[in-house]
């Protein structure tokens, strides 16, 4: 029989587990965790002072202009809803196929999707150039007349998509995290712990009853998540396919996309978990060497994946005879952006092939890197996909070139400040692994007497 | 709301196979109303306690479809009757266009209510309600019989308790 290396390391009990996932909550913030709260707090505001200056001067602000009209506000949004992704797949997805090794990851992975769909979910509304009128995204009775919203425009399907994703993320994050809050609010020394905890447990008890049906609105959860987080994905990408300008309308895009969206959100989660482990030692227990490089193989996966993506659409692009589809692509490696088309290419496709070592799929300080790398590189594919359509298309007489701002620079790193903010938030006040999942884990790998197999 | 709680013994155990020994015994002694309580789902209680499946999937199921019908309905109310727009000379009922909406609705709707009886189900939320012991969250399990059981009697539950290994019993409101 296969030998199953332990899920949870050391030999926990039930209450080191309680006591282990709650201390980080319970305890005085580290120097550590003050520091990067500062720093990304600063980042926050930098991003505040920012969105304030494009929401009150103009959009003019930004490098967006003719014939670049969608600029890095539409860049940004993709690639954050991409972060989003990998969080819903480990919880959702390796739910469903029973796959044990998700309990210790899932919770931060959650967390991490809820926080992206919210940065994300800012750009679109803030590009729109009046936020103030975002209402009218929306199909409600209005003293207009009758005046809807135009139900054929992918891009009213991404504010459906977009939306839903959120809210069902957020509810299934929410409903693994009450039992835990319950585990909290009955460990609180304080009046006012127990009141906060109290009622974001809602009044959980535990009972038998209670968990069945628990649990079977976590398998449905489940199961209504994963059909979703593809679709949000390939809605996002119909608002280029549905287009019929050359690089954007093939139909490789929501397959295409959505392998991008869970390399680049395993990379996020490979990123955050390495700061994890560092910044609370007593997780290195539960996130172990093993969950990391289940997670390093499925971005060596995914990278394959894109960069057959990226072989395929050059493939078609001169198999279809279509001649501004064929200049697109040559312009894309080899015209004035030929640099990003590159950096993507290295960083989404060689780079990660490193992790064909085990070695390197098992060192902390490789993965990373390379999942940075992979964070930037996912980020120029929007780029590429994005600028390069657009800067060139059928006509030389509109030709141009995306006029980046500082401004450009300031919404991008901005946005890293509003997500890490909100990230270190969660690890201070939430328990930051499921203790009610990992516990019936607990025996994973370990014989009747307490050892190893 | 402590009208709704009632009076009872419970006790506590500290192992996982104990407990669920336990809920077997005390189902066998002829218990309806107990309840096993602990920190975690744990495999093969529900059997133990006599627990049917779940309902729930059935409110998933008609909410998924009042959901897929209300998409349908808006799209198709607002686009082909209410504002009827040429739109690139695209028919006004549109519908491949129309069932990314549809199938987003679907899922909001059977996620959103699934929740709900979920809710429904388990009487949350509830404003503080009786806790027996606070480890129960944690490492230890309980089984409460309420006093309006059939067959309740203190000494008898008691001593069954103690025999299947409780480390305490406690008279307490559950």
């Amino acid at each position: 029989m296969m030998k199953r290396s332990p899920l949870v390391l050391g030999n926990k009990t039930l209450k080191d587990v309680t006591d282990d996932i709650c201390a980080p909550v319970e305890r005085f913030p580290s120097k550590g965790w003050v520091g990067m709260f500062l720093g990304a707090k600063t980042l926050l505001l930098f991003y505040i002072a920012i969105l304030a200056s494009v929401v009150g001067v103009g959009i003019g602000l930004l490098g967006v202009n003719s014939p670049v009209f969608w600029g890095t506000m539409i860049v940004t949004f993709v690639f954050w809803i991409g972060i989003g992704h990998a969080g819903t797949l480990i919880s959702a997805v390796l739910f469903l196929f029973r796959q044990k090794w998700r309990t210790s990851v899932a919770r931060t992975a959650e967390a991490m999707t809820v926080f992206a769909v919210m940065t994300a979910g800012l750009f679109p509304l803030l590009h729109t150039g009046r936020p103030w009128l975002d209402y009218w995204l929306f199909p409600y009775p209005n003293q207009r007349g009758p005046l809807w919203v135009n139900f054929r425009s992918p891009l009213l399907w991404d504010v459906f998509a977009v939306s839903t994703y959120a809210t069902v993320s957020m509810v299934f994050w929410y409903i693994g995290l009450v039992p835990d809050f319950a585990t909290i609010k009955d460990r609180a020394k304080n009046k006012l712990r127990r009141t906060v905890y109290g009622a974001l447990s809602l009044g959980w008890r535990g009972t038998a009853k209670n968990w069945s049906h628990y649990e079977m609105v976590y398998l449905i959860l489940a199961g209504l998540s994963t059909p979703l987080v593809l679709s949000v994905h390939t809605i996002v990408s119909f608002d280029f396919a549905v287009s019929n300008l050359p690089g954007w309308h093939t139909t490789i895009f929501p397959p295409y996309f959505v392998a991008g969206a869970i390399f680049s959100g395993f990379a996020m989660v490979v990123t955050l978990m390495t700061l994890v482990r560092i910044g609370f030692p007593e997780f290195k227990n539960y996130v172990t060497l093993d969950h990391m490089e289940v997670m390093n193989k499925i971005i060596m996966t995914t990278g394959m994946l894109v960069g057959y993506a990226y072989a395929s659409e050059f493939f078609i692009a001169w198999y279809s005879g279509n001649q501004y589809e064929r200049f697109v692509f040559v312009n894309r490696a080899f015209g004035p952006y030929g640099w990003s088309y590159w950096v993507m290419v290295s960083c989404n496709v060689l780079i990660p092939q490193l992790f064909w070592f085990k070695s390197m799929r098992r060192s902390i300080p490789v993965m990373f890197v390379v999942s940075i790398f992979v964070n930037i590189g996912m980020w120029f594919e929007r780029f590429v996909i994005t600028v390069t359509s657009l800067h060139r298309d059928f006509l030389p007489s509109s030709w141009g070139m995306y006029a980046w701002s500082w401004f450009d620079t300031g919404v991008l790193v901005g946005s890293f400040g509003m997500f890490l903010t909100l990230f270190l938030l969660y690890l201070r006040l939430f328990p930051a692994v499921s203790i009610a999942e990992v516990k019936p884990v607990l025996h994973v790998g370990y014989d009747e007497k307490g050892g190893h197999h | 709301m402590a009208n709704n709680y009632t009076k009872g013994i419970a006790g506590i155990w500290e192992e996982e196979h104990l407990i669920l020994k336990a809920a077997r015994k005390t189902r066998e002694a002829g218990f309806t109303k107990f309840e096993a309580i602990s920190a975690y789902p744990i495999h093969g209680m529900e059997e133990a306690c006599g627990i049917k499946r779940s309902w729930i999937p059935y409110v998933t199921f008609v909410a998924g479809c009042v959901g897929l019908l209300a998409g349908l309905a808006l799209t198709y109310w607002t686009s082909a009757v209410d504002w009827a727009v040429n739109v690139g000379g695209k028919p006004f009922f549109s519908l491949p266009a129309f069932i990314p909406i549809m199938f987003e609705l679907t899922i909001l709707f059977a996620a959103l209510c699934s929740v709900g009886a979920l809710f429904y189900a388990c009487k949350i939320p509830r404003i503080d309600p009786p806790s027996i012991d606070p480890d129960l969250s944690s490492h230890k399990f309980a089984i409460f019989i309420p006093h309006n059981d059939i067959g309740y009697d203190e000494t008898k539950i008691e001593r069954m308790f103690k025999d299947l290994g409780a480390t305490e019993v406690k008279k307490t409101e559950y």
